[in-house]
């Protein structure tokens, strides 16, 4: 009887430190937030060019993080690509000409929608569609656009 | 001459196939008795011990050194892009992905199935599988099933727990030896795994549990009664047990990615 009671513990423990390892795993190491999305609002944005940008990227206001992209499709009416957001209720006073845009965290991070706060006296509601957006910066276009500009300026000094 | 090797081929060949449908049968009267063994979860209990709780020390172990081993080999790949803050990225998603399940799985055939079959098989030598027939019970219900089901069980606790020590393993190279900013770490981990790397992990870990635990028990209880039998249901079992876990680890990643 002694020696089940210990079987019966050390599994009990085996068990008890598995489930938590899985627990850490999916609540500490991934990038999902639990409880964040029961409550909180929509709000949908298009953009010429969405980068690199992924479902669960966060978006935030100034580095804080106020919630994530939720979706991202295309919408043929508007051939721009619409992505939709999912606000944290407790950020409800965000004035809805707010712009939104594309940003990169570090050199090599991912992608996340940074919004800068407008003017307006009315706040952002759920289904809002955000008027101001900067699409992501591709770095070759940049980089094209920047060979151009320079082969131009060559052209009109030697003419 | 060429006949003959031809012969041989299919007759190989063969008994290839014959194998595997003896397993396949035999999992699938495995899977129905499923219902009635956890009924009696006592003895399942006693074998997620012994295949569980009795391999946790090898498997922190081996986790705490596969860790380090990959904080280093990755800090000095990634530094040679000039991005070592990638670090604790490139560790959490290889050890979910790949190495937490296939190591921990080569482990547990190491540790538990030998385990396994060399108690099957010694059950099958002395007669006391006869015995139990000849006592009208199932040795395949009272026997092999709370073994094959505390294997199955236990896997996937293990390979998460495996995971979780290499990753603070590679925490501890690459931050304290190594410099790795702590705070980059860990952001561009949690920034970069998503829960579906997580989840093929334990979809492989279940999926290696199964085999594992099939072809130890299934050796050991098909083992030729002898004492040359016993040893040889025990090689049997770690070289099947390695080579098709690996198989499955390439048909996996394939599907899921």
């Amino acid at each position: 009887m002694r020696q089940t009671r210990a079987i019966e513990l050390g599994t009990g423990l085996f068990v008890l430190l598995g489930f938590s390892a899985l627990f850490f795993l999916v609540t500490q190491i991934t990038n999902r937030e639990f409880g964040f999305s029961d409550g909180g609002y929509q709000v949908v944005a298009s953009f010429e060019q969405v980068g690199g940008l992924k479902p669960g990227a966060p978006v935030s206001m100034s580095g804080v993080t106020i919630g994530h992209v939720q979706r991202i499709e295309y919408d043929f009416t508007e051939y721009k690509a619409r992505v939709t957001m999912r606000i944290d209720s407790r950020f409800n006073q965000i004035p809805d000409d707010s712009d939104a845009g594309i940003y990169t965290a570090g050199l090599l991070g991912g992608q996340y929608i940074g919004i800068a706060p407008g003017g307006s006296e009315t706040f952002l509601t759920d289904g809002h569609q955000m008027q101001f957006t900067q699409s992501a910066i591709v770095l070759e276009n940049l980089i094209s656009k920047f060979l151009f500009s320079k082969a131009a300026e060559k052209q009109d000094d030697q003419p | 001459m060429l006949s003959s090797l031809t012969r041989e081929i299919l007759q190989s060949l063969r008994f290839a196939l014959e194998a595997l449908g003896a397993y396949a049968l035999f999992l699938v009267r495995l899977l129905k008795e499923v219902p009635r063994s956890l009924l009696r979860f006592g003895l399942v209990v006693e074998q997620v011990h012994n295949a569980g709780a009795l391999s946790l020390v090898i498997i922190m172990l081996s986790g705490l050194f596969v860790g380090m081993v990959l904080g280093l080999q990755g800090f000095d790949l990634l530094e040679r892009f000039g991005s070592e803050e990638s670090l604790g990225s490139a560790a959490a998603l290889g050890l979910l992905k790949e190495l937490g399940p296939v190591v921990t799985a080569l482990l547990f055939a190491g540790r538990a199935g030998t385990a396994l079959a060399s108690e099957l098989g010694l059950m099958r030598a002395t007669d006391q599988l006869a015995a139990m027939e000849m006592m009208a019970v199932d040795p395949v219900r009272r026997v092999v099933m709370p073994r094959f089901l505390g294997g199955v069980l236990s896997m996937p606790l293990l390979a998460a727990i495996f995971s979780l020590i290499g990753i603070y393993g590679a925490q501890l190279v690459g931050v304290q030896l190594m410099g790795v900013d702590t705070g980059q770490f860990w952001s561009q981990m949690r920034s970069t795994v998503e829960l579906g790397d997580v989840m093929e992990g334990v979809i492989k870990s279940c999926v290696f549990g199964v085999a594992c635990s099939l072809i130890a028990v299934y050796e050991g209880y098909h083992s030729v009664a002898t004492a040359e039998g016993v040893g040889r249901a025990t090689t049997r079992t770690v070289v099947i047990s390695s080579v098709v876990v690996l198989l499955l680890d390439y048909l996996l990643t394939a599907a899921m990615l």
